[in-house]
């Protein structure tokens, strides 16, 4: 049927219709559709096996048209590392939040990315921890402002927020490492390109690839989505520098 | 005398804290008191509520399913909440904003304009929940005018002293917008 | 009347603990339980107490056991997931004797379950947990009151018998605000002379440890543990009765459905049947010698108990009944509570 318009764009196939339980203008949404894109893209719906974290983005099987497997939180890297064994023909990715990667899950994180294990850590870092109602994370920036520190972040006795993307880009097992943001059109494509290069390079089998999102938590920053992006790019990004961490040698 | 009500709407609205009210109300006049709000990803989306039982014994269940009196402010609390009013039970909903209303026919029904009223004739929209918390007990006396307004006074941090008028104004427009059960 | 408030259960129980001196507090937030840091975090600059929140359940048990090694009054509360997480510490700690108090707000299992109310952990909590002979002081509260009380309580029992003690509480009870008179502060400090808070000339070193690598150290140790245990059992049971003296069905229950069932024998006797409550307090020690009383009873014809998992408590019950009265379960799974009518249907269908 002619109507004059022309389809530019439309909803991934594998990203279904069900509606999200994100909060509105929450960066989980959105890393969820450029994940959705690029499994069309790429053709690889049916080789890709996601682990879910506990956090926000523990109903993400309810989104994306894959096999997932749900983890205990903080675990997802151990299920990845041993999904990927048992299947490494396959795309493994884990998609975790900064309490699940960076508190809880360090030991596994690290000890992933020292082994070099063969999957995709794609990393939403939004300083907070959103699922359980906005405590401190290991990611919280000095002086901010969460439930259980009320008074704002005191690096003496919780120190600094850690940088994951530095700390993994140290291990020789680490292939590939990016830090990335969604707060703009540009930052988005970036962020979609960032993890199209980490599933390339985990196929080409050059060891763990990870993507730090430098995301946002409107809800628990207590902001609108609008003001939680000025937040990103005026108080994250300057802590978090963005850009890639880590190469392949070639 | 044991009163099941729930109040259900959007996170903002003030449901949990016109619950908190009534129930602290209710226990400074020495009755047995329960409040218990929905907590979890279940709030994100928007809705929250919350559970208060007034009794003058022990309460049992600070959770039950079914309701002497549902107070909703949005649509989708009325869509959840109104077949769980107790035949001949009392449900309150917002007119203004609730577009498709209560059907049943065996309870009773109080549409009541909350948002409009406290919008245009007290020109501040957060007291909306008081104007609905001045209807409900006139409707259902659990418990005196002047104990809510003790209890916003001990509830309410000093610098917001000065708004206490105005919620006074509010929980008597509500009860003047209804008659009695 | 003392300091009279509204409280919910997480705070009430977190407040009893600063009441109660506590001095460090160390854990990781998990719903329904995540107020007790919250309120201990806004709390911290008017007390003394160090507050650590921890990267993991793991890194919290442990903190406990660091702590409490020190002679600290020391606590954690988690809730289900995170309680499975701490079992390897809790063994530590039991086998140490390390008093501390820790809280469990469950909520429905097995899994990431749910994070509604739930009493799924109840064999996990009174029937070890982790590897290894041990048992932990287990309270119930079923109310706001007694989510204070009994943290006073759990820290003294603690300290008592240098044994950890748990809070196995539920997400509703958590969660739920209602009327609280607040208890004292303490101020008396127990002398805690096996600390290793630095060795003087007058005494030989303390070393906190749990291993016994000879097997006969390791059943000498075995031997004292049980030795205290008995002890508990002779002298920490606690249980509240509710119309008991001529019932003849007993309903048991603990925690939130406690409540759920006076109401029960309420509409029991209403409709003229003689029921009772017998609700343990203590889940363990348990209750064994009020339970074989009653079952030994002529008028008392069964045993009903409700919970909200899938029948665990009625082990406990059955075995003190010992098949002289036979014991029927019912409730709920997956977070949610059982009615007070569901109950009382059971129980009048299973008197034909
Ligand atoms: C063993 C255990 N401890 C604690 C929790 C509670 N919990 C659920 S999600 C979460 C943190 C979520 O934060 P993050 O990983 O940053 O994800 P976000 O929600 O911010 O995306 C916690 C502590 C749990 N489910 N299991
Ligand atoms: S709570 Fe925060 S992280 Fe979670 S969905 Fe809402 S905005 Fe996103
Ligand atoms: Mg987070």
């Amino acid at each position: 049927m002619k109507t004059g318009y022309e389809k530019i764009y439309e909803r991934p196939d594998t990203l279904l219709s069900t509606r999200m339980h994100y909060c509105p203008g929450c960066m989980h949404a959105i890393v969820h559709k450029l994940i959705a894109e690029l499994i069309d893209e790429m053709k690889l719906q049916e080789k890709t096996v996601g682990v879910c974290p506990v956090g926000c983005s523990v109903f993400a099987y309810d989104y994306i048209d894959i096999d997932w497997q749900e983890a205990a939180h903080g675990r997802a890297a151990a299920l990845a590392t041993a999904i990927k064994r048992m299947l490494p023909d396959r795309l493994v990715f884990s998609y975790q939040g900064d309490g699940d990667l960076a508190a809880i899950g360090t030991a596994e994180t690290i000890h992933a990315c020292n082994r070099g294990e063969q999957f995709t850590f794609i990393f939403i870092n939004n300083a907070i921890y959103g699922m359980t109602g906005g405590q401190m994370a290991p990611t919280t920036l000095e002086g901010m402002k969460t439930t259980t520190s009320p008074y704002g972040r005191l690096a003496k006795t919780a120190g600094m927020p850690l940088k994951m993307c530095e700390l993994v880009s140290q291990f020789d097992g680490v292939a590939f490492a990016q830090r990335v943001s969604c707060n703009n059109p540009a930052n988005v494509r970036r962020t979609k390109k960032a993890i199209q290069r980490a599933f390339e390079i985990q196929q080409q089998g050059l060891g763990t690839t990870f993507v730090e999102v430098v995301s946002n938590c409107p809800s628990n920053w207590k902001c609108t989505p609008e003001v939680s992006l000025q937040k990103v790019k005026e108080e994250m990004l300057p802590y978090f520098p963005l850009g890639v961490y880590k190469e392949p040698r070639s | 005398m044991l009163k099941e009500m729930i109040f259900s709407g959007f996170g903002g609205q003030g449901v949990l804290s016109m619950g908190k009210l009534l129930a602290y109300a209710a226990m400074k006049e020495g009755k047995e008191v329960s409040w218990m709000p929905s907590y979890g990803p279940e709030m994100r989306g928007g809705t929250a509520n919350c559970m208060v039982n007034i009794s003058d014994r022990q309460i049992s269940s600070p959770i039950v399913t079914e309701y002497d009196v549902v107070v909703v402010l949005n649509q989708p609390s009325l869509d959840k909440f109104e077949s769980r009013v107790k035949k001949g039970g009392t449900l309150i909903w917002e007119s203004t904003t609730i577009k498709n209303g209560p059907t049943r026919d065996d309870i009773h029904v109080v549409p009541l304009p909350a948002i409009d009223k406290a919008t245009n004739e007290l020109k501040n929209v957060k007291v909306m929940n008081m104007l609905v918390l001045g209807a409900l007990v006139k409707l259902e006396p659990v418990v005196n005018r002047e104990s809510l307004i003790t209890a916003l006074k001990d509830t309410l941090p000093k610098r917001y002293h000065n708004l206490i008028p105005l919620n006074e104004e509010a929980i008597e427009m509500g009860m003047s917008l209804v008659k009695d059960n | 009347m003392g300091d009279i408030k509204f409280m919910k259960g997480n705070e009430a129980l977190a407040e009893a603990a600063i009441r109660a001196g506590m001095q460090g507090y160390f854990g990781y937030p998990i719903t329904p339980q995540s107020e007790v840091v919250e309120y201990l975090a806004l709390q911290e600059p008017k007390h003394d107490f160090v507050l650590v929140q921890a990267e993991s359940e793991v890194a919290s048990i442990n903190m406990v056991y660091g702590a409490a090694g020190a002679g600290a009054r020391t606590m954690t509360t988690t809730s289900s997931p995170g309680f499975s997480l701490m079992q390897e510490g809790m063994s530590y700690i039991a086998c140490a004797e390390l008093p501390c108090v820790v809280v469990n707000v469950v909520r429905g299992g097995p899994g990431l379950g749910t994070i509604q109310p739930g009493q799924g952990d109840y064999f996990q909590a009174v029937k070890g947990g982790g590897h290894g002979d041990y048992r932990l002081i287990v309270l119930a509260p079923n109310s706001v009151q007694e989510m204070a009380d009994h943290t006073m309580l759990a820290f003294d029992l603690a300290d008592q018998y240098r044994n950890p003690v748990l809070i196995l509480s539920d997400g509703a009870i958590g969660q739920i605000m209602e009327k609280v008179e607040l208890p004292d502060p303490v101020t008396t400090k127990i002398e805690k002379p096996w600390a290793s808070t630095g060795k003087t000339p007058d005494r030989p070193r303390n070393v906190i440890t749990s291993l016994y690598i000879k097997p006969e150290d390791m059943e000498q140790k075995n031997i004292e543990l049980q030795a205290k245990y008995r002890k508990i059992e002779a002298s920490e049971v606690r249980f509240e009765e509710y119309l008991l003296d001529d019932a003849e069905v007993v309903i048991m229950a603990y925690g939130v459905t406690s409540r759920i069932c006076k109401k029960v024998v309420d509409l029991g006797r209403e409709k003229g049947v003689k029921m009772g409550l017998l609700r343990p307090i203590t889940l363990w020690p348990f209750p064994v010698e009020r339970v074989a009383q009653l079952a030994a009873q002529e008028r008392v014809r069964m045993f009903v108990t409700a919970e909200m998992n899938a029948g665990q408590m009625v082990e406990d019950v059955r075995l003190a009944a010992n098949g002289r009265k036979p014991v029927y379960s019912t409730g709920r799974m997956g977070g949610i509570l059982p009615t007070p009518e569901e109950i009382l249907d059971f129980s009048l269908q299973h008197m034909k």
